[in-house]
């Protein structure tokens, strides 16, 4: 996985609370076996209009969002079905940081194995930001693991919690398999307290 | 010696944890993978990529239900996409030595139906699914809940997975249902009171009178839906009804009577504390139809569509005019003058044997409305055949509905099961997202009887004022 450490873009605001997963990524693109290519099926019904053109009305096509890698929503993004699509097609499509009151539990795990960070803030910070967002230039922010610190170059610094353990795997661009294969030997001890263990290599 | 008094979430919780190494988050033992066509490729691919394997291909099972057509099975597959989708899941299980129910297999069907159908879901165990809606499992008296593929593939090659602990929810509803009221109304009534996200970072465990008295599919309908109240699982004490469904099934403990002594240790101690509690009336409880483009935006039947003037929060009130606009409704309309195009009797919310008997009791002896296309899918072979030895097949295809085979399909539309650009749809399945029944189309989630009645009357009806004949 790519490492994370810090992070500067441009932000595309997206006005809206429980943006599902459905929306992010709708199901005719679930059918792709791969892992890569999604970004161009991203926000699919709402970027595209039925004849296939862009959706000049949908924030993410208006032209200061052009180039945009930081997400920002309204409260529980991410929302519905468990299809890592979602998180594939964010990331595919540029971003790396998606910021919102709070985030739907699967979502937000996804968003780890792929090295998009998501940042939860409390409702007044994100009103802040979509405020500050709503210039007419393109507005950037940065995220630093380092510092654990979301800032922009107008005064705006607000500390990013993060478990610790999800940092360090951040950081480093852990493999999370390789990580827990670590543990194999008490993975063997608890079957063989429960008596599975008859046949299985170590 | 004295133990501390735990909940149900605990108990399983404890004895599944492998280890929790330090600055890491927990790594808890799998009990059972559940494996789909949809979410798990890309998950084989990294395994084989890294050259590893499956560490207990006999707890992984695999079943075709996502993207497969619920029309006549030995036809060739339309969509080469689809197609190629099904072959690598086939593929994947030969070459990991994972057991497959496919196409052709009698006990094939919607993941979550199959699992406890086949007694592979059992009490107490730890279950997960590249699938959100995994909690149905919870049911049983399971933890289970959904993840995504990066996470199948952990589980896959380490049989565990990492977890931070989750917080417990007590959501207890006293006094018994009243009569017309079902279980897929009790969870959308929670639902829309615990909104979206008022479970997020918790384990539900639903307690009270009303769910001791829901049998073993309506427990199922109920835990199914917890992810819509943003919690990632849901779950209810076993009890006999747990172990009477249980016992005799094909992946049953074969010491039947020495698993359940284990299970009875299982419900949550007296004086266990949850982490949060949550009280609801049964009484309360009328008949639900979802308005709006998510499962919290609901009401009783017998209400009208909501003002987003009077909703005091700024993104509620923004959700609903958006939500509006989509369902093309105006504020104010009687939910009864909704008339609908289509039904749908379906999905791993509402396609067990007990569903298709609810909704073949309202049909019985009348006709689907000239304006309305219905459809009835079983959720799997087995609910297939248990209905049709009912005769159950023969009351739906006399008044009008097509007879499908088992799979999701117009629960999400991967196949060619879908509504057409604002077709209004009665469906008895679990997400009313924008378009998640095809672009464009308008899903309003029901129980099954509420399904049968609107595909009759051509527009929703309080099924409490139903000519049953
Ligand atoms: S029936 Fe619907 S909700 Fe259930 S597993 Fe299938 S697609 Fe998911």
């Amino acid at each position: 996985m790519q490492p994370f450490v810090t992070h500067t873009g441009i932000v595309a605001s997206l006005d809206r609370a429980n943006v599902d997963t459905d929306q992010i990524i709708p199901k005719q693109f679930l059918k792709r076996i791969e892992r890569t290519g999604f970004g161009q099926y991203l926000f699919f019904d709402w970027r595209f209009l039925a004849d296939g053109s862009l959706n000049s009305q949908f924030e993410l096509n208006h032209p200061k969002m052009n180039g945009a890698s930081i997400l920002l929503a309204r409260r529980n993004f991410g929302c519905g079905s468990s299809r890592e699509h979602a998180p594939w097609s964010l990331a595919d499509y540029g971003f790396r940081v998606i910021i919102a009151p709070s985030f739907a539990d699967i979502f937000f795990s996804n968003c780890f194995q792929n090295g998009i960070l998501p940042i939860r803030l409390p409702e007044e910070d994100i009103a802040e930001l979509f405020q500050r967002a709503s210039r007419d230039q393109p507005y950037r922010l940065s995220a630093s693991l380092e510092t654990c610190l979301l800032t922009d170059d107008a005064g705006f610094s607000r500390s990013i919690e993060i478990e610790p353990f999800r940092r360090k795997c951040m950081l480093e661009g852990l493999d999370h398999i390789g990580l827990s294969l670590r543990q194999s030997k008490s993975i063997l001890e608890w079957e063989t307290a429960h008596g599975l263990a008859d046949s299985k290599a170590v | 010696m004295t133990t501390t008094p735990r909940t149900l979430l605990e108990k399983i919780w404890d004895e599944h944890l492998v280890c929790s190494p330090e600055g890491e988050q927990p790594i808890l033992y799998v009990d059972l993978h559940l494996v789909h066509e949809v979410t798990s490729p890309q998950a084989f691919e990294g395994l084989r990529l890294a050259s590893r394997k499956v560490r207990r291909p006999e707890t992984t099972f695999a079943t075709l239900d996502h993207n497969v057509p619920t029309t006549d099975r030995r036809l060739p597959i339309a969509d080469p996409i689809s197609a190629q989708q099904i072959d690598t899941l086939r593929h994947n299980c030969q070459e990991f030595g994972v057991r497959l129910f496919d196409l052709g297999d009698a006990d094939q069907g919607i993941v979550h139906v199959i699992g406890p159908e086949l007694g592979l879901t059992q009490p107490g165990m730890t279950i997960v699914c590249g699938d959100s809606h995994t909690a149905t499992h919870g049911a049983m008296g399971a933890l289970a809940f959904g993840i995504g593929t990066s996470e199948v593939e952990h589980v896959l090659a380490t049989q565990t997975l990492r977890q931070s602990r989750p917080r417990s929810m007590e959501v207890r509803v006293d006094g018994i249902l009243p009569h017309g009221v079902t279980a897929k109304d009790l969870v959308l009534y929670l639902i829309g009171k615990l909104s979206t996200e008022g479970g997020a970072g918790y384990v539900i465990e639903y307690t009270g009178q009303v769910i001791r008295q829901l049998s073993m599919e309506e427990r199922m309908t109920v835990c199914n839906m917890s992810i819509e109240a943003g919690a990632r699982a849901g779950m209810i004490a076993p009890d006999s009804k747990t172990f009477d469904y249980l016992r005799g099934r094909d992946h049953a403990p074969r010491d039947f009577d020495k698993a359940v002594a284990r299970w009875e240790q299982l419900p949550t101690d007296a004086l266990a504390v949850y982490d949060r509690v949550e009280l609801f009336k049964a009484a309360d409880v009328v008949p639900q139809v979802t308005w709006g483009t998510n499962p919290a935006q609901v009401i009783g039947v017998d209400g009208t569509i909501p003002d987003p003037a009077n909703f005091s929060d700024e993104a509620d009130r923004s959700s609903a005019i958006r939500a509006l606009e989509y369902m093309g409704l105006e504020s104010g309309r009687q939910v009864v003058d909704i008339s609908v195009d289509r039904v749908f009797i379906g999905s791993c919310t509402n396609s067990r044997i007990e569903d298709l008997r609810a909704a073949a009791d309202v049909v019985r002896g009348h006709q689907v409305s000239s304006s309305v296309h219905a459809m009835v899918v079983p959720g799997s072979g087995r609910v297939k055949r248990q209905a049709e030895q009912e005769g159950l097949d023969t009351i739906f295809l006399n008044a009008g509905f097509e007879w499908r085979e088992a799979g999701c399909s117009m629960c999400l539309g991967m196949n060619p099961d879908t509504l057409s650009p604002g077709e209004r749809c009665a469906s008895t399945s679990n997400r009313n997202f924008e378009g998640r029944q095809g672009k464009g189309g308008r899903t309003h989630l029901v129980s099954p009887a509420m399904a049968a009645a609107a595909a009759i009357a051509g527009h929703f009806v309080d099924i409490r004022t139903w000519h049953y004949r």
